[in-house]
């Protein structure tokens, strides 16, 4: 079975500093993958890279059975070909309704002249009541989302994602600033996708990883230092000096 | 021809004669030539005026001047000559022209003037160049010459090439050299001689020269079978060409008769409504004519009818002139001196062409100057703090009107502008800070609200100084130093007042360059830009440093605003007509670096001299060109020239 | 589904109802339909404050909604202004020139009467040939589609150009303002081939109804203009309240988050810069017939920079604070600078408001940046009670140009 990404070869740098270094990474079609590694080691970075935000200066990401070259393409384009991403910080529209939110994100055609003349449908209506029950906002739907909580807001945009329907979804750090509770909701949200589309998490806490029980990658440098179980490279020498020993 | 060896007989008495000269008597010399003096006619008159200009005497010049003048004045009794003046109406005091000594009052009736006509008054004229030009006075003798370059003469090129050998000034004999140089060009009959002239100015840039050899090199264009067979032609010429069009190609022709002319358009017409007949016109009725068809119907039946002149209406002046030659025939005929003129031209316009690349490398480093000063305040405020000033232009605008009250108060325009600059910058830094303290902190992180707030505050203010100034120009006079410009040639020039903007830009540079890497303040701005928090936590005070650079970015802008009022105009609105200037200049530079901001200015001012230069009859396209240049630019360096990389541009 | 389009827009149908009360009014009071208690020359400012309410709107949708401050749009004002005013100023003069040489001996020829118009109408700049742009001059329908055609082709290739390199915040601002000043030197020019700094005068003649008096015509035009100004306060409601008005108002928020979610933002800022220049294009269109002349200085930077003032004193990101900020500042404007203010004696100093109108509009200007962000309409929150999450200090978007708290709370 061939690969849902490969990337292989990327470097990039910032005026001299190699923030990715020769990094190669694949992932499957439903494949659940954890990214750890120290501040700086190149984590967002390589998600910028992925999501068209970052050009690489050499090395290709290619994409899907047909393996398309994603360097090259726009963030929007490399969105609706099926790749999702979550911010660092919670990044919702504040201002507007946890159903707009939802409504915006559910996938449908997205040219301007569609969009204005887009009349949400029976299915669309029933998709997003569905995902809200599934991030556990069905209550919040017609609140203003800046009113949300931070928890709400990180469950919020993982909705927003699933809503796209993507075929990747790239996390990162979704349990930052969580209760104890809501990490473990959250982390039910991600076992479930992971089950139909492949899933990246970035997260620090080894804990919440231990509970995703995947296979994990370790970035170290801009390069990948060890990948396997999360038991295999925590006992890793190379990682514990860089990472876990610190 | 005979004045020609006139003069050379004029030269050759004056190293003969000279030596007799002692104890002749110009008296004898006017007594001698009475007659040709008496009949004063311009055909019989040379030799007198030769030999009068050729005596050596001292006296000559007295001579001729007075004679120039209609001041001379003949004895009845004895046929003496004298000068005379007027004592009443009746009665004239005569003087000898040796010494001026007086002879005692005489009637009018006793004495007869001599009345030079126009022409021989000429003759004295150029006679009396030769006096001018060897006059002890070294002033007197360059003024003779310039007058020479302005206003030459044939009748001067003896005496000047005469006077040349004796010069003693190395200067004026050099400006001897060139004129008689021009005079040779222009009047010379040896071809061999004026050649050579002509190569002497290769690669010359003074507006003489080219104003010597332009008129060598006129021409006209003319048929080519109305020229003798020894015309000295330039080129061929294409009747519809830009050289010459069918229409005066064809105006050519009937001039000479070998074609007739054609009713025009205009006339047919004219014919035709002088010629209608009951509603009609040769069978067409009057409504009908509204086409050019149906005109030329009608006057086609008119024509036939003999009513009106023939016309041909196959007829195409295109096809009639396309069988003429037309050439393009010197004035001049001599083609080696034609020829030596084109080749020297050609150096001259080289040279030119060379001087005018730097005169315009001037022009944009001294706009690029202002623009710099205009925008260096707008860097810092823009740049470092990340905040947009819509008033900066009319911070200008106060240190401008600062600097026109200071001279108002003291009125020695050297020591007012010494102390208009720090009193601008502390108007403007007071203001700046002001409204720092009132409106921008309060907008941190809403630059697009700054913007217009400050936009409030500028609108505000030039109402305000609308309101104090009124709306006419008020005048910011340079000292007088600083008046003239630094002349390198007649091409090459530059006013000091840009030298002195030039200098205050770079020292506006190295100001800033101390102020941002040697200071406490520096430092501490510097700290605040790339982190704030941080700077904070580390005891810095956000707050004042932000404060102090507002107040520095605008009291700069103030010190522009003297510099700018200098050499523009103070108005209310002189702001306004640098704000979008200065923005460019900072978003084409790169915002938050000072080299950008310095290169942004560069390329803005060397861009917009570079086209006003491709298109020098409307600065207006130019504006216009080098903003959609600029539009163009952004595209490909979104970031400035300078830009930051990576994260730390925050995009 | 129409009833639901109106449930999202309560504003809709009051202000529907308010424009229709006034123009009904002041139908009544004028002096072509009714009691003459408004002068015609008013009715021109009143018809003319509608196309500036309606430009506003336009202003509204690029910056309230999408966060593009636009320092352009009173550009493609006057563009649209120009492009009528063309047509108008030929036909008008082609009619004279048809009645002066009528009384020739020979009827003109077609060329003759173009060569006639034409020095009648460049004969101020020295030429008498029609420059390419005229072509469709003589076309009341080809011009009128000239109007929409060249601000958006004008908007389209600049927005293409600045949106394309990812210019945004206060860049974008600088360019557009650019941008207006190029346009604005090029038609100073006397061979841009619109009369240079003459502009085009005579605008408030209608070709061929030289017996209506200018009061009815004067009507007819606030007409248009009440009709233009409805039919496009329905497009923006319409625009703003469904999907994509979710979407332009999350490009304003976090542009970023919106292209990461597969929409291209490009492209929708496109969309709405291009659409808000016909807008503007339109409501200049109704503007310039009724002010009778127009020319470059009309195109000036500070005109549009006025326009986002208009906008934020009204309260931006809300179509009926835009209306109430044009109208508002312009009457209100009108009034102190037609000398109608009373003077205040201050016995040191009498304050004339001609002089001195400028700065209190300035410093009102700044004071509603500080104090009252949300503008006049900010007042209708206080009635409806409309409530603004509290984030706690935090800001609305990342981005810079986005709503911040203190803005969305009252």
């Amino acid at each position: 079975m061939s690969q849902l990404l490969e990337v292989s070869g990327i470097s990039v740098s910032f005026d001299g500093f190699k923030a990715i270094n020769n990094l190669s990474f694949s992932i499957g079609h439903a494949e659940m993958r954890a990214i750890i590694g120290p501040n700086g080691a190149g984590k967002t970075t390589f998600m910028d890279i992925v999501t068209g935000k970052t050009k690489p200066d050499e090395g290709s990401v290619l994409w899907g059975d047909l393996s398309r070259n994603l360097i090259g393409m726009n963030e929007a384009k490399i969105a609706r070909i099926g790749i999702g991403r979550k911010f660092q910080r919670p990044t919702v529209f504040e201002d507007q309704s946890v159903f707009d939110n939802l409504m915006i994100a559910v996938r449908n055609d997205r040219s301007p002249l569609a969009v204005l003349f887009f009349r949400p449908k029976t299915k669309d209506n029933d998709k997003v009541h569905e995902l809200a029950s599934t991030i556990g906002l069905s209550q919040e739907l017609m609140r203003k989302s800046g009113e949300l909580s931070h928890g709400q807001k990180q469950w919020l945009e993982i909705g927003m994602l699933l809503a796209q329907d993507p075929k990747l979804l790239l996390v990162d750090e979704p349990a930052a600033g969580m209760t104890l509770g809501e990490r473990e909701h959250t982390t039910d949200i991600l076992k479930e996708a992971a089950k139909t589309r492949a899933v990246v998490v970035i997260e620090h806490d080894m804990e919440f990883i231990r509970r995703l029980d995947c296979k994990v990658t370790v970035l170290h440098e801009g390069s990948v230092l060890a990948e396997g179980a999360l038991d295999h490279v925590t006992k890793n020498q190379d990682v514990i000096d860089v990472y876990l020993g610190r | 021809m005979i004045r020609f060896l006139s003069v050379v007989f004029m030269l050759i008495m004056t190293l003969g004669l000279a030596a007799q000269a002692q104890d002749a008597n110009i008296q004898d010399v006017l007594q001698e030539h009475r007659e040709a003096i008496e009949k004063s006619s311009r055909k019989t008159i040379a030799p007198a005026i030769d030999a009068i200009a050729a005596s050596g005497l001292p006296s000559a010049q007295t001579v001729l001047q007075k004679w120039q003048s209609k001041d001379m004045w003949q004895r009845k009794s004895d046929g003496q000559f004298f000068y005379a003046e007027k004592v009443d109406s009746k009665t004239y005091t005569i003087f000898a022209f040796e010494g001026g000594t007086p002879l005692g009052d005489i009637a009018k009736a006793d004495l007869d003037q001599l009345k030079p006509n126009s022409g021989i008054r000429a003759m004295i004229g150029a006679a009396l160049v030769q006096f001018q030009l060897n006059d002890p006075d070294p002033v007197r003798r360059q003024e003779a010459i310039l007058a020479i370059q302005r206003d030459g003469e044939a009748s001067h090129l003896a005496p000047l090439r005469a006077s040349i050998a004796s010069e003693a000034d190395p200067d004026i004999k050099a400006l001897k050299e060139v004129t008689e140089r021009l005079l040779t060009i222009s009047y010379d009959t040896d071809d061999a001689a004026r050649v050579t002239a002509i190569q002497g100015f290769n690669g010359a840039l003074s507006l003489e020269a080219r104003a010597a050899l332009n008129p060598v090199l006129s021409t006209k264009i003319t048929l080519k079978d109305s020229l003798p067979e020894t015309a000295n032609i330039k080129r061929k010429i294409i009747a519809g060409s830009d050289a010459l069009s069918v229409s005066d190609a064809f105006d050519m022709l009937v001039a000479s008769g070998v074609t007739q002319a054609q009713p025009t358009v205009s006339e047919r017409k004219d014919a035709l409504a002088a010629n209608i007949v009951d509603g009609k016109v040769g069978g067409v009725a009057v409504a009908d004519l509204n086409t050019q068809d149906a005109r030329d119907r009608a006057y086609q039946t008119l024509a036939e009818a003999g009513t009106v002149p023939a016309w041909d209406a196959g007829f195409s002046e295109a096809d009639a002139v396309k069988s003429a030659a037309f050439v393009e025939v010197y004035d001049e005929s001599s083609k080696a001196v034609t020829d030596a003129a084109e080749a020297t031209l050609k150096t001259i316009d080289r040279a030119v062409g060379l001087n005018q690349t730097l005169d315009l490398a001037l022009d944009g480093l001294s706009l690029a100057s202002i623009y710099f000063l205009a925008a260096i305040g707008l860097a810092i405020t823009f740049g470092v703090m990340g905040v947009i000033n819509m008033a900066h232009g009319e911070f200008i605008m106060m240190g401008a009107y600062t600097g026109y009250v200071v001279q108002q108060i003291i009125p020695d325009y050297t020591l007012s502008i010494i102390v208009a600059i720090p009193a601008a910058f502390m108007v403007t830094f007071a203001a700046g800070v002001a409204m720092e303290r009132l409106i921008i902190r309060w907008l941190y992180n809403r630059p697009l609200e700054t913007l217009l707030a400050s936009f409030g505050v500028a609108i505000a203010l030039q109402q305000i100084a609308k309101n104090i100034f009124g709306t006419q120009a008020r005048p910011l006079t340079s000292p007088a130093w600083l008046d003239g410009a630094l002349v390198f040639n007649d091409v090459l020039a530059i006013s000091y007042i840009r030298i002195a903007i030039f200098v205050l830009a770079g020292i506006f540079l190295a100001v800033f360059l101390f102020i941002m890497k040697k200071t406490r303040l520096g430092l501490e701005t510097r700290a605040v830009t790339q982190n704030p928090r941080m700077a904070a936590s580390m005891g810095i005070n956000p707050d004042r440093v932000n404060m102090l650079t507002f107040g520095l970015g605008s009291g700069i802008a103030g010190i522009a605003g003297v510099a700018i009022g200098l050499y523009a105009k103070v108005t209310s609105e002189m702001g306004a007509d640098y704000i979008v200037q200065s923005f460019m200049t900072v978003v084409v530079g790169g915002v938050g670096n000072i080299w950008g901001t310095l290169l942004g200015a560069l390329g803005i001012g060397f861009l917009q001299k570079g086209i006003e230069w491709l298109n020098p009859s409307n600065t207006l396209a130019a504006q216009t060109y080098m903003i959609v240049f600029i539009i163009i630019f952004i595209q490909f360096r979104p970031k400035g020239i300078i830009a930051l990389k990576g994260r730390a541009a925050g995009d | 589904m129409k009833n639901s389009f109106f449930m999202k827009n309560p504003s809709l149908l009051v202000f529907l109802g308010l424009l229709a009360l006034f123009t009904l009014g002041v139908t009544l009071m004028s002096e072509a339909y009714g009691s003459g208690l408004v002068s015609t020359s008013f009715v021109k400012t009143l018809g003319k404050t509608l196309c500036l309410a309606l430009v506003a709107i336009a202003m509204d949708l690029v910056w309230g909604y999408t966060g593009i401050l636009s320092l352009g749009h009173f550009a493609f004002f006057g563009v649209g202004g120009y492009m009528i005013g063309m047509w108008l100023m030929y036909a008008r003069t082609e009619i004279i020139v048809v009645n002066s040489m009528a009384s020739a001996p020979i009827p003109p020829t077609a060329s003759e009467l173009s060569d006639a118009i034409g020095s009648q109408i460049f004969g101020v700049v020295g030429s008498s040939d029609f420059p390419a742009i005229w072509m469709f001059a003589d076309s009341l329908v080809l011009q009128l589609f000239m109007v929409v055609l060249v601000p958006g082709l004008v908007a389209l290739v600049f927005g293409w150009l600045a949106f394309r390199s990812r210019v945004t915040g206060v860049y974008l601002s600088i360019l557009t303002q650019a941008m207006t000043l190029a346009l604005s030197l090029y038609l100073f020019q006397n061979d841009s081939g619109l009369r240079g700094n003459n502009g085009l005068s005579g605008l408030q003649n209608l070709p061929g109804a030289d017996n209506i008096p200018q009061s009815v015509i004067s009507i007819w035009f606030l007409w248009g203009s009440a009709l233009a100004l409805a039919l496009t306060y329905i497009a923006t409601s319409f625009v703003v309240s469904g999907k994509f008005g979710s979407v332009i108002r999350g490009i304003r928020d976090d542009e970023a988050r919106v292209r990461f979610l597969g929409y291209s933002v490009e492209g929708y800022k496109l969309f709405v810069f291009v659409l808000t220049a016909i807008m503007a294009a339109i409501g200049g269109a109704l503007y310039y017939p009724q002010a009778g002349i127009i020319n470059p200085a009309e195109i000036a930077p500070i005109a549009s920079i006025y326009l986002a003032v208009w906008v934020a004193i009204g309260g931006r990101g809300r179509i009926y604070g835009a209306v109430i900020g044009a109208v508002v500042v312009s009457l209100v404007s009108t009034w102190f600078t037609g000398g109608q203010a009373p003077n205040i004696n201050l016995g040191f100093y009498v304050v004339k408001w001609v002089d001195w109108w400028q700065v209190l509009l300035g410093l009102s200007f700044v004071l509603v940046t500080l104090f009252a962000p949300k503008g006049i309409g900010g007042l209708v929150d206080l009635f409806t009670g409309r409530l603004a999450p509290s984030r706690k200090g935090a800001p609305l978007g990342p981005d810079a140009g986005s709503l911040r708290e203190e803005e969305a709370e009252k």
